[in-house]
């Protein structure tokens, strides 16, 4: 089938700006004929430069563009037959509409084959004849509503319109791909809304491939046939607006598309997550004490009257959003995301139940320990159930401790860190343990040991708050041994929450 | 209201300041006395003058003409240099930069001598070409400086949008570049056009010795007391003062109709 | 003869050949013709006054035309002279510019705009000629008296008179841009007119001030037609030293001299102004 062929892939495509950026990295991508295909990320995820390689304005550092197979990366954009509408459109200000949208055309050249009377045949080179731009110009505006604006400059136009001249400008040319570079970024939202059922309604009518550029997950939601998510050059899932809003790969793009709890949990079991100290049946298969990242959209979180559901809380917070209110229950210490129809008011003692194939559950990209802290009077600091020696210095670079105690910024100001509230990062390969309860700063049990090949990886998990330490070592230990973790100083880093006031 | 009247006030003595000489001039060149404060009676002689005495017609003509010559000259060489500067990143760019900004700041009297000095030493002696070239140091600078904030202006996805659609480099430059920063070319061209005109002592440094333009003619006549022709330059001034009066209400009432235009 | 012709086939002409252009056309290479332009006509000139002005009158390297220069004090009370002189016309300048243009930017934008253009048209009529007309005015009117005190005063007036529209114009287009709401804020939070005045509008408008001062403090350090006219010859500036050794006294090397401490002069001027600030320069704003 025709609609299956590849119209353009990008093969290993990389692009690293001069200040070693790499805005790009090893993307691989296929896009099929007819596709409307949406890149969708934050800002600086490398959607547009990917893009813009595409439109061959931006040169790959390494990797192909094939269109029909053929590879196109050194081809300068003049000499592909692909067009883009453009973020701010990109009118030509000092040309009226009629001439905007007749430029790619008078651009064209006609091969034009003559025969003489002595049959002999030979080519010659054209442009476009007037009254075939002028037909063309007027059929392209019929086809975005714009039928009589000929003549009119481009500065009367409305911000719709505009949209609407740059679209015709495009499509004009028939290209064999339309780029769309966040076209609707400058609208108000109401026509917003309205381009994107007329910008799909005619990608449907004249079956061109569209490549659309947005960070507005709504709108790749609404628009497309395939979503390509991306973060910091890398593609993070492709696949249908349906999987990718039910079957996040991962908790960034659970995060990206819609709204979503994302707790971090641990595999107790067969199909069996423990998080918000509950444990949860669930239907993905992950190996017993797994860390992992679990979602939950909030629409899929069931309020139930206090002893009927899983897990107990009490509603922090309400907001009627029209449709539905949006409710915030607090467990411990731990904040769920709730939409409900029915409003349970602020300080109500409720539960909730989640069903098993609501709860998406994702490997964990573990990297390192992270807690919330806070300083106590000795300099030391305060986490996951523990009280670890630390270098306070590191919140003000170039500061000192006095003899009071107090830490002195290299502008002279006098800080009591007291009671201050830090992040605490504790790297996988920093943390040891003893069998000696008194040698580290926290106690807790083993939990799990995981054989990684070369080397273990432990949790370690306090008892009161069941806090975990997760680290690597080389060491063999036994499951439920009894140990006190040791952090060296220099190893704990801090960053405050907040600026303090001096 | 106090404070709008003595704002008007002091408005208007700074115009005065800046306008009675011109407007001595201008009723001064209705009468035919060598010094103005001698009222000869009231006639056109100085204008009749202006247009028959082949001196004065010659030195106007060589005025007018090397202005526009360098003008132009500038303004293609100026935009150009503009064009590529605010494309290239790199050192070399940043050197053309420094050295077009020294001719901006340098005074006009070490640009004249250190221009007279190449001449003089290295090749072609003071001839039309050396004036030419004096001139064009002078504007080519401030043409750059009024077409560069035009460029930074422009939506710089204009140029891509022109190579998409199709064009050519070149010809992306010349139908979508070009008219876009229009307006500071002809600003630019305007500007070289008044330095030129104005210029004294760049011209005294690179002329042919027989050459004069209003401001070495007008300058040497003082000196060497010679002023049997001044008089009827009151004429011209008289003439260029209604032309800038013409061309400031042609700008008024094109910028009214703009105005309704976009209403 | 076309005519005649009978048309087989019309296709799009397509450049099938996917190969890049051997020859990439880059914009940046516009601006050669410039560079070599100033290479030969900016830099080059240059190094020839800094060549004569490092050597003696028989091609020695030597430092005796600046030792010769601070050593006369003729040269180095004109040095003085001329720098006394540009304080004041730059100090008037802004005295007198910076209410102007105050009043002009508070204006409905097209009425300033054409009181603007009255005050920068008389840049058009030749300045020699305007100078002269001035002089006979000041003559006219008896404020030209014969002294040496007056012939100093007169040539500030003759400055001033000149280089005025220069500071009216880059202070204008600075304080047209000012952003209105800053000025509201600055009343909303209960600062008086003179405050704001102080503490807003004047900061704020501090890079025309600079940029205006340079276009008409350098410039009157060596516009020496003005000084000539105004001065009844008795006023002499550094710039006609200069043209003096380059004319009458032939002095190539002492004139090259004096070019170099001129142009040390004003690129100090220009570096304790914060550098040389091309957007908002006089001549280059776009009217």
């Amino acid at each position: 089938m025709e609609k299956n062929e590849k119209i353009i892939e990008l093969v290993n495509l990389t692009r690293q700006y001069e200040d070693g950026v790499v805005a790009v990295d090893n993307v691989n991508l296929y896009v099929r004929k007819g596709e409307f295909i949406t890149f969708l990320g934050p800002s600086g995820c490398g959607k547009t430069t990917t893009l813009r390689m595409i439109a061959g304005f931006d040169k790959p550092t390494s990797g192909k563009i094939l269109l029909n197979g053929k590879d196109i990366s050194e081809l300068p954009p003049n000499k592909r037959p692909i067009n883009t509408v453009f973020q701010r459109y990109a009118l030509f200000p000092h040309m009226n509409v009629f001439d905007n949208i007749a430029f790619g055309l008078k651009m064209k050249r006609l091969k034009v084959t003559y025969e003489d009377e002595n049959g002999k045949q030979f080519d010659k080179i054209e442009k476009l004849k007037k009254w075939e731009i002028a037909e063309k110009v007027e059929k392209a505006l019929k086809m975005v509503d714009l039928e009589g604006f000929e003549k009119r400059s481009i500065s009367t136009l409305s911000g719709g319109q505009q949209q609407r001249v740059a679209i015709a400008r495009a499509i004009i040319n028939e290209p064999q791909i339309l780029l769309l570079d966040e076209p609707l970024g400058a609208l108000d939202l109401k026509m917003r809304k309205d381009m994107q059922l007329e910008l799909k309604a005619l990608h449907d009518n004249i079956g061109i491939t569209f490549i659309y550029v947005t960070h507005d997950q709504e709108e790749a939601l609404t628009m497309s046939d395939t979503i390509v998510v991306m973060k910091d050059g890398v593609i993070q899932q492709i696949g249908t607006p349906t999987d990718i809003y039910n079957e996040p790969k991962n908790s960034f793009v659970a995060d990206f598309i819609g709204e979503s709890n994302i707790f971090s949990g641990t595999m107790t079991g067969d199909k069996k997550v423990r998080f918000i100290g509950h444990t949860f049946d669930c239907v993905d298969d992950f190996p017993k004490n797994e860390k992992v990242d679990v979602v939950v959209r909030p629409e899929d979180v069931f309020l139930m009257d206090e002893d009927k559901g899983q897990v107990k809380g009490v509603i922090t917070s309400s907001i009627f959003k029209g449709v539905h209110y949006e409710m915030v229950m607090t467990v411990g210490k731990t904040e769920v995301v709730i939409q409900n129809t029915v409003e349970r008011k602020v300080g109500e003692k409720v539960s909730i139940y989640i069903r098993p194939d609501d709860i998406h559950i994702m490997e964990k990209e573990f990297s390192s320990n992270k807690y919330d802290g806070y300083i106590t009077k000795k300099n030391t600091v305060c986490f996951a159930d523990g009280e670890f020696d630390c270098d306070v210095t590191q919140l003000y670079p170039g500061s000192f401790v006095d003899e009071e105690g107090y830490l002195i910024t290299p502008d002279g100001d006098k800080i009591d860190l007291t009671d201050v509230d830090v992040s605490v990062e504790v790297g996988l390969k920093d943390i040891e343990i003893s069998d000696d309860a008194d040698a580290g700063g926290a106690v807790g049990n083993i939990v799990s040991m995981i054989y990684k090949g070369d080397h273990y990886q432990l949790i370690v998990r306090t008892d009161e708050n069941e806090e975990d330490f997760v680290f690597d070592t080389e060491d063999t230990w036994n499951e439920n041994d009894r140990v006190s973790v040791i952090i060296p100083k220099e190893k704990i880093k801090l960053t405050l929450k907040k600026e303090i006031k001096r | 209201m106090i404070k709008k009247i003595l704002s008007w006030l002091f408005l208007a003595l700074i115009l005065c300041f800046m306008y009675v000489p011109i407007l001595v001039l201008i009723v001064y060149s209705f009468t035919d006395s060598t010094i103005i404060g001698n009222w000869n009676g009231f006639s056109f002689n100085l204008y009749v003058k202006l247009f028959t005495e082949e001196r004065i017609s010659k030195m106007l003509f060589n005025t007018v003409s090397l202005a526009i010559i360098a003008a132009f000259l500038s303004t293609v060489l100026g935009t150009l240099g503009a064009i590529g500067l605010y494309y290239s990143k790199g050192k070399f760019g940043k050197c053309i930069k420094g050295a077009s900004s020294i001719s901006v700041i340098n005074a006009e009297i070490v640009t004249a001598i250190s221009l007279a000095l190449v001449f003089s030493l290295i090749a072609f002696g003071k001839t039309y070409f050396s004036l030419i070239i004096g001139h064009m140091v002078l504007c080519t600078p401030f043409v750059v400086l009024s077409v560069t904030p035009k460029l930074k202006q422009m939506d710089s996805s204009m140029y891509e949008a022109a190579l998409d659609l199709g064009a050519s480099p070149a010809k992306a430059l010349f139908k979508v570049v070009l008219p876009e920063i229009l307006p500071g070319i002809f600003s630019g061209f305007m500007l070289a056009i008044t330095l030129s005109l104005d210029d004294y002592i760049v011209t005294a440094f690179t002329k042919p010795v027989t050459f004069d333009t209003i401001s070495t003619y007008v300058y040497n006549a003082v000196k060497n007391q010679a002023k049997s022709e001044l008089p009827a330059l009151r004429a011209l001034s008289a003439i260029i003062f209604v032309i800038m009066i013409i061309v400031v209400v042609v700008m008024n009432i094109r910028a009214n109709k703009k105005t309704e235009e976009i209403r | 003869m076309t005519s005649s012709c009978k048309t087989v086939k019309r296709e799009e002409f397509k450049n099938d050949d996917f190969r890049p252009a051997k020859i990439s056309f880059s914009r940046k290479y516009l601006s050669v013709p410039y560079g070599l332009f100033l290479i030969l006509f900016v830099v080059l000139p240059f190094l020839l006054i800094l060549y004569y002005a490092f050597t003696s009158k028989t091609g020695n390297f030597s430092f005796e035309n600046f030792v010769d220069f601070f050593s006369n004090p003729t040269s180095v009370s004109t040095l003085f002279i001329s720098f006394i002189i540009a304080i004041i016309t730059t100090g008037l300048c802004i005295l007198i510019g910076y209410p102007v243009a105050y009043i002009l930017s508070k204006m409905k934008a097209k009425k300033g705009f054409i009181l603007l253009l009255l005050f920068i048209m008389p840049m058009w009529i030749n300045f020699v000629l305007r100078a002269m007309a001035m002089k006979e005015v000041m003559t006219l009117l008896g404020i030209f008296a014969k002294s040496d005190a007056y012939n100093f005063i007169n040539t500030v007036i003759g400055m001033v008179y000149d280089f005025l529209p220069f500071m009216i114009l880059p202070l204008y287009s600075i304080l047209i841009k000012q952003d209105k709401s800053l000025i509201e804020a600055s009343y909303d939070l209960g600062a008086t007119k003179a405050q704001t005045f102080r503490k807003v509008v004047l900061p704020l408008s501090l890079p025309g001030i600079v940029s205006g001062s340079t276009m008409v403090f350098l410039p009157s350090m060596s516009a020496y037609v003005i000084s000539d006219t105004f001065g009844n010859g008795k006023i002499t500036i550094i710039g006609k030293l200069i043209e003096e050794q380059f004319g009458t006294g032939a002095n190539w090397n002492a004139g090259s001299a004096i070019a170099i401490i001129l142009l040390i002069i004003m690129f100090a001027c220009t570096f304790l102004c914060g550098g040389f600030n091309e957007e908002s320069n006089a001549r280059g704003t776009n009217i």
